[in-house]
C-alpha cells in the first residue's frame, strides 16, 4: 500500500515562533523520502503534523486525501518514531514492542525479534537505563517492524553507532524491496543516506527550499572554477549559492540546471564546472541566518 | 565504488558496461536484477532501476518477462563502436587542441604514434 502525503500552506505556531510556515509539498508516496533541514527548521513539526501529534494553524496534511488530525482510521496507517523513540522511560523493550504489536495493524512481531537481535537491543533494561544508541535501535525496530503505509523517522537512528546504522540501512532497503511503502527520513548523516532516497525535501525556516528527484536535485549544483573574469561572465545572472577566491582564481558555486548547454558555455568561457556534493548543496541553501 | 561526479545511474550503467567490455559479462548472461544490485550497493531501488533502463534503451540489455534481464547477443560490439566514435571525441580532438596552444607541429605528433606504432608490431 502506497499512501501519499499532501502539505497545503501549513502553517504551525508555538506561541509567537513560527515552526512550519505555509508549507506546502505533494509527496506521491510508495518511495523513501529525505527530509532534510537544520536544526530548528521545523523537520519535526512538519512530520507531527502529518502524524497528527499536533494540530496546523492553518493549511492542513491529507494523507491518502484525508486529513490525519482526530482521524483513527487514517493514524493507525501513520507512524512516526522521533529521535527520543517516544518511549515511557519505565518500559524494557519487551513492553514497548508489545504496545506496538497492539496498536499497529500491520505489526510483524517476527521481523521485530530479528531487529532486536540485529542491533543487540537489551530486552529486559529499562528504557531510561538503555544507551542512547539502544534507544535509538529500539525506536527503529518499532518504526520498521510496524510496516506502518507511512513510515517516519525522525532522525530516529541518530544515536546508533556506524555498525548498526549500515546494518539499519540495509534491512531498510531489503523491507522496502519487500514491503514497498511511503518512508519519510530526515536526517543530518546526508552523505550517508543520500543514496537511499529517491527523492529530497529541503526546509528551511520552516518553509520548503527544495523538492525533487535526489540526483536530479544533485546535478542542479554546480561549482564553476576558472579566472575571476571568466567565472564572474559565465555565472553573471545564475543564482550564486557560494564564492570563494583565491589570488586570480576564482570558485562560485551555483544552483541551476547544468545541462549540454551549460558544459558547451563552460568550455567557451573556459571554466571548469563540476557537481556539488548533496551535503555542501545543503549546507549554501540553508546558510541563511535566521530571521 | 560511485562518486559525485555524475547522476549515480548513469555510474551503474557505465559499470555494467564496463563488466560486459572485459567480458565479465558474456552476450545471453543474466544480470543482476535492480533489487539485487539496490540491496548490494545500498542505493534506492528506483534509481538502480533507472541506470538499467537506460541500458534497455540502448539495446545493452533486454528484458524476459517474469525471468529477468540479459546481455544483448550485440551488446559487447555496440558498446565497442560507442566507444571507437568517443574516442575522436574524447581523446584525440582534445590532444590536437592541447598541441596547437603550447605549439607542437601535428607532423610531430605523428611521427611519434608511427614510433609507438612501429615498437608494437616489432
Amino acid at each position: 500500500m502506497t499512501l501519499g502525503i499532501d502539505v497545503q500552506g501549513l502553517t504551525v505556531r508555538f506561541g509567537d515562533v513560527t515552526a512550519v510556515d505555509d508549507l506546502s509539498v505533494r509527496l506521491a508516496g510508495g518511495k523513501i523520502y529525505g527530509l532534510l533541514g537544520r536544526n530548528g527548521s521545523g523537520k519535526t513539526t512538519l512530520m507531527s503534523a502529518i502524524a497528527a501529534f499536533l494540530q496546523a494553524d492553518r493549511g492542513r496534511v491529507l494523507v491518502d486525501g484525508e486529513q490525519p488530525y482526530e482521524n483513527p482510521a487514517v493514524t493507525e496507517q501513520i507512524c512516526l518514531v522521533r529521535d527520543s523513540g517516544d518511549l515511557a522511560d519505565q518500559d524494557s523493550a519487551r513492553a514497548a514492542l508489545k504496545r506496538a504489536a497492539k496498536f499497529r495493524p500491520n505489526w510483524d512481531a517476527e521481523f521485530a525479534e530479528r531487529l532486536i537481535e540485529l542491533f543487540r537491543v537489551p530486552t529486559r533494561r529499562g528504557v531510561a537505563r538503555m544507551s542512547r544508541g539502544q534507544r535509538s535501535a529500539l525506536g527503529v525496530t518499532v518504526g520498521l517492524a510496524s510496516r506502518a503505509p507511512v513510515t517516519m523517522l525522525d532522525e530516529s537512528y541518530f544515536g546508533m553507532d556506524a555498525p548498526s546504522r549500515y546494518a539499519f540501512y540495509d534491512v531498510l532497503l531489503e523491507d522496502y524491496i519487500e514491503h514497498p511503502r511511503t518512508i519519510v527520513i530526515s536526517t543530518h548523516l546526508i552523505e550517508e543516506v543520500t543514496r537511499l532516497f529517491e527523492e529530497v525535501v529541503i526546509i528551511d525556516q520552516g518553509r520548503l527550499v527544495a523538492h525533487d528527484e535526489t540526483e536530479a536535485l544533485r546535478m542542479r549544483g554546480a561549482a564553476v572554477t576558472g579566472a575571476v573574469s571568466a567565472v564572474e561572465a559565465f555565472t553573471d545572472g545564475m543564482t550564486v549559492l557560494a564564492e570563494r577566491r583565491l589570488g586570480g582564481t576564482k570558485s562560485v558555486t551555483v544552483f541551476g540546471a547544468m545541462g549540454a548547454e551549460q558544459r558547451a558555455r563552460a568550455s567557451e568561457f573556459d571554466v571548469e564546472l563540476e557537481p556539488v556534493a548533496l551535503q555542501d548543496l545543503f549546507v549554501h541553501l540553508t546558510k541563511e541566518a535566521p530571521r | 565504488m560511485f562518486d559525485e561526479r555524475s547522476p549515480i545511474y548513469f555510474q551503474i550503467a557505465d559499470a555494467i558496461k564496463n563488466d560486459i567490455l572485459s567480458g565479465e559479462l558474456e552476450a545471453e548472461d543474466q544480470v543482476m536484477s535492480t533489487n539485487q544490485y539496490a540491496a548490494h550497493f545500498r542505493i534506492n531501488p528506483a534509481t538502480a532501476a533507472k541506470g538499467f533502463q537506460q541500458l534497455v534503451d540502448e539495446g545493452i540489455i533486454y528484458k524476459r518477462r517474469g525471468v529477468g534481464m540479459f546481455v544483448s547477443p550485440d551488446a559487447r560490439a555496440k558498446l565497442l563502436e560507442q566507444r571507437r566514435q568517443r574516442f575522436f571525441a574524447e581523446v584525440v580532438e582534445p590532444m590536437v587542441a592541447e598541441a596547437h596552444v603550447i605549439g607542437i607541429p601535428l607532423e610531430q605528433i605523428v611521427d611519434r604514434i608511427n614510433a609507438l606504432n612501429g615498437k608494437e608490431d616489432a
